[in-house]
């Protein structure tokens, strides 16, 4: 194999080794410690000076305390299950929120489509953090939405959005929105349109014909845009600490609390490990499935 | 031994009680300021295989979406058996389309977009297995039942395609360029195989083509139309043999134009090309002509003798020198220049082997032809 291949094909290889692989191996090891009063705060830390001896020590100093202890204490295990839930029902507010947009942006004249796209990345601009902030504007109770719902008579006491798990879900969906509408839009964009007169000549209405064409042909782009909205919303930690109040209870959260309050970073890892996992498993199934129905 | 009568001739265009299927009344179209279609009168008739021919860009695809209901007349009327179709949506129309680019779902395999539209009309399962299975024996595509469109060849796309618009069994089916992607032997083939599932299942096809051999092999009734209006609307033959502009002549098949005048008027018509060239002598067929008139003759190359001397039995006789032979085989092409500076195209068949080679490049040659041999027009 010539050496400008082989550089090729190396190159994405020591990308994810470097940036994936390396970090997560640290993380794996972190997880297999024991908390000590040290820094970094975790014992046994690798000592090459000590030669094979020191490398024994500390392959006999690891151990799966902190994932037996995850299972016992139900915090974690709720959280975990919480998380999954609100990052679910989420991700389908999203897809809801987000197809119609891709839909539009994708039946827009040609002309507009850049325009459209611009608008919809535009809000990366700004930090995700003052985004989020500034829905606490917004939401809460002497808010501008509880102001306008009062003035318009739509209630006569303010709604208590913020701090529930209702601000959460507003938060993601605004957030990740961008994420769902490019996929789903990807995939319209390059339908042809005579499928949709084909499906009309053949007996079908609008409705129907979106149904039963339009909206099959759009699956890679609704898969990939829930994927994409999905797996951040699961480890979310700023928006439910900033809009969901004590409540709510994530596994970003917690894991924060892990690392900063209680600086047990092997508990910590060993939770970041356990999600990893939740979200790797059906990754993997999900592809396997795709190439087997290719 | 009794003799059975010969079948009537199908000519229903030109029964005047016949009713037609379609009826299109003063129907223009127009993008913008741009007419795609322009003021047209036409009749199609049941059963009736119309063909549409014409260049690329001259209305033909616009035509059809009209028919079939993705675009609306900007004035005049459609009428489908007597009705008018402008308020009918297309999937409430009789009527199915065959795409130009096919539009196969994707998605869904042969036997799936062949069931596609019975589905929709709410065909019981077992009636939609009989249609599917019979459409797909129709069409030769039985083997690839389960395969999704893009494995399988441009040829059977076509097919799945056409099985696809004929499932639902429509009053007429319309074919856009069916047979565009396909190479000539196949195309060849296809012609005949549509010719024989239209015969066999009564349905009035309307085809769209730019193709003149698959219009006049396929067609009972041939619309010639050049940007947005037709020329002739015609049989095959009459097409051929009576084109009513140089126009049409000269899109259908091979021609020779001869431009001239009128300078004798009689039942015969005289028609003086050249000084001191003896003039043209033809038949009118009826056309209305003045002495003096500038006039064009169109002659077909199959209708000219060639030969060492004048043919004793044609009236017409004039001397050239071959420029060029095109050898096909079957048939001989000669591009003659005459004295009198015109290009004249003869085709000979060679009927014996080696016979082309009587005449070569440079020699002088007479072309003979009868006074019906052409056609005069006037524009
Ligand atoms: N939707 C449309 N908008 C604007 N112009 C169109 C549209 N559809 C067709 N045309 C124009 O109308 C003319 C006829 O098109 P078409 O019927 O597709 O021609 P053909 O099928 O004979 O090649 C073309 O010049 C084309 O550019
Ligand atoms: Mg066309």
């Amino acid at each position: 194999m010539n050496p400008r291949r082989l550089v090729l094909i190396a190159a994405p290889y020591a990308w994810l080794l470097a940036l994936f692989m390396v970090p997560f191996l640290i993380v794996l090891k972190i997880s297999l410690s024991d908390t000590a009063v040290a820094i970094p705060p975790y014992a046994p830390t690798f000592d090459l000076s000590a030669g094979w001896a020191g490398i024994r020590e500390f392959f006999g100093g690891l151990d799966f305390e902190n994932f037996i202890w995850l299972t016992e204490d139900d915090l974690y295990w709720k959280s975990y299950l919480s998380s999954m839930k609100i990052a679910a029902v989420a991700t389908f507010l999203t897809l809801l929120a987000g197809y119609p947009v891709a839909y539009a942006m994708s039946r827009a004249k040609p002309e507009w489509r850049p325009t459209l796209m611009m608008l919809i990345i535009l809000p990366f601009w700004s930090s995700a953090l003052i985004r989020v902030y500034a829905w606490i504007g917004i939401l809460q109770s002497e808010g501008y939405l509880n102001q306008l719902l009062l003035w318009s008579g739509v209630i006569d006491t303010p709604l208590s959005i913020l701090n529930t798990q209702v601000a959460v879900y507003i938060g993601i969906v605004y957030t990740y929105l961008p994420f769902m509408i490019l996929p789903i839009y990807a995939s319209l964009e390059k339908m042809d349109e005579s499928l949709l007169e084909a499906a009309e000549d053949l007996g079908c209405t609008r409705i129907t014909a979106f149904w039963r064409v339009t909206f099959p042909l759009s699956k890679p782009g609704i898969i990939a845009g829930c994927f994409l909205v999905f797996i951040p919303s699961l480890g979310e930690f700023v928006i439910p600490s900033i809009l969901g109040g004590s409540q709510t209870l994530m596994i970003g959260k917690v894991l924060w609390e892990e690392f900063f309050s209680n600086r047990d970073w092997p508990v910590a890892s060993a939770v970041a490990v356990v999600l990893l996992l939740i979200l790797v498993i059906p990754i993997v199934l999900f592809q396997r499935n795709e190439e087997r129905n290719a | 031994m009794e003799s059975k009568p010969a079948p009537a001739p199908f000519a229903p265009w030109e029964d005047a009680a016949a009713h037609p299927l379609i009826r299109f009344e003063g129907v223009t179209k127009r993008f913008g300021d741009f007419t795609a279609v322009s003021d047209l009168n036409l009749k199609i008739y049941p059963r009736e295989f119309f063909a549409l021919l014409g260049p690329s860009g001259c209305g033909k695809t616009t035509l059809m979406r009209m028919l079939a209901g993705f675009e609306t007349p900007t004035e005049g009327t459609i009428w489908l058996d007597g009705q008018n179709i402008a308020p009918v949506p297309p999937n409430k129309r009789p009527v199915n389309m065959m795409f130009q680019s096919y539009a196969l779902f994707p998605h869904l395999s042969v036997w799936d977009n062949i069931a596609f539209g019975l589905r929709r009309a709410g065909k019981d399962k077992e009636t939609v297995r009989a249609r599917v299975e019979e459409m797909l024996r129709l069409t030769r595509l039985d083997q690839f039942a389960r395969r999704k469109p893009h494995q399988i060849s441009g040829g059977q796309r076509q097919r799945v395609a056409l099985a696809r618009s004929l499932a639902l069994g429509p009053k007429l089916l319309l074919l856009d360029e069916p047979l565009g992607a396909l190479d000539k032997k196949l195309r060849q083939d296809t012609q005949f195989e549509l010719m024989d599932i239209q015969e066999k299942t009564g349905t009035t096809f309307v085809i769209v083509t730019h193709d003149q051999e698959e219009a006049m092999t396929v067609a009972s009734r041939v619309a010639v139309m050049d940007a947005g209006r037709l020329c002739q609307v015609d049989t095959p033959q009459h097409i051929y043999e009576t084109p009513n502009s140089r126009y049409v002549a000269d899109f259908i098949g091979e021609v020779s134009i001869i431009e001239g005048r009128v300078a004798a008027l009689g039942e015969e018509a005289e028609i003086a090309y050249a000084e001191g060239a003896r003039p043209i002598v033809t038949r009118t067929g009826g056309a209305a002509l003045e002495p003096g008139q500038s006039v064009f003759y169109a002659i077909r190359p199959e209708k000219i003798w060639v030969g060492a001397a004048p043919h004793p039995d044609r009236i017409n006789s004039v001397e050239g020198t071959i420029v060029d032979i095109g050898y096909l085989g079957d048939v001989s092409t000669y591009h003659v220049r005459l004295d009198t500076g015109q290009m004249v195209k003869a085709l000979m068949t060679n009927a014996e082997r080696y016979a082309a080679s009587r005449f070569t490049w440079n020699d002088r040659v007479w072309l003979s032809w009868s006074r019906h041999a052409g056609v005069v027009l006037a524009s």
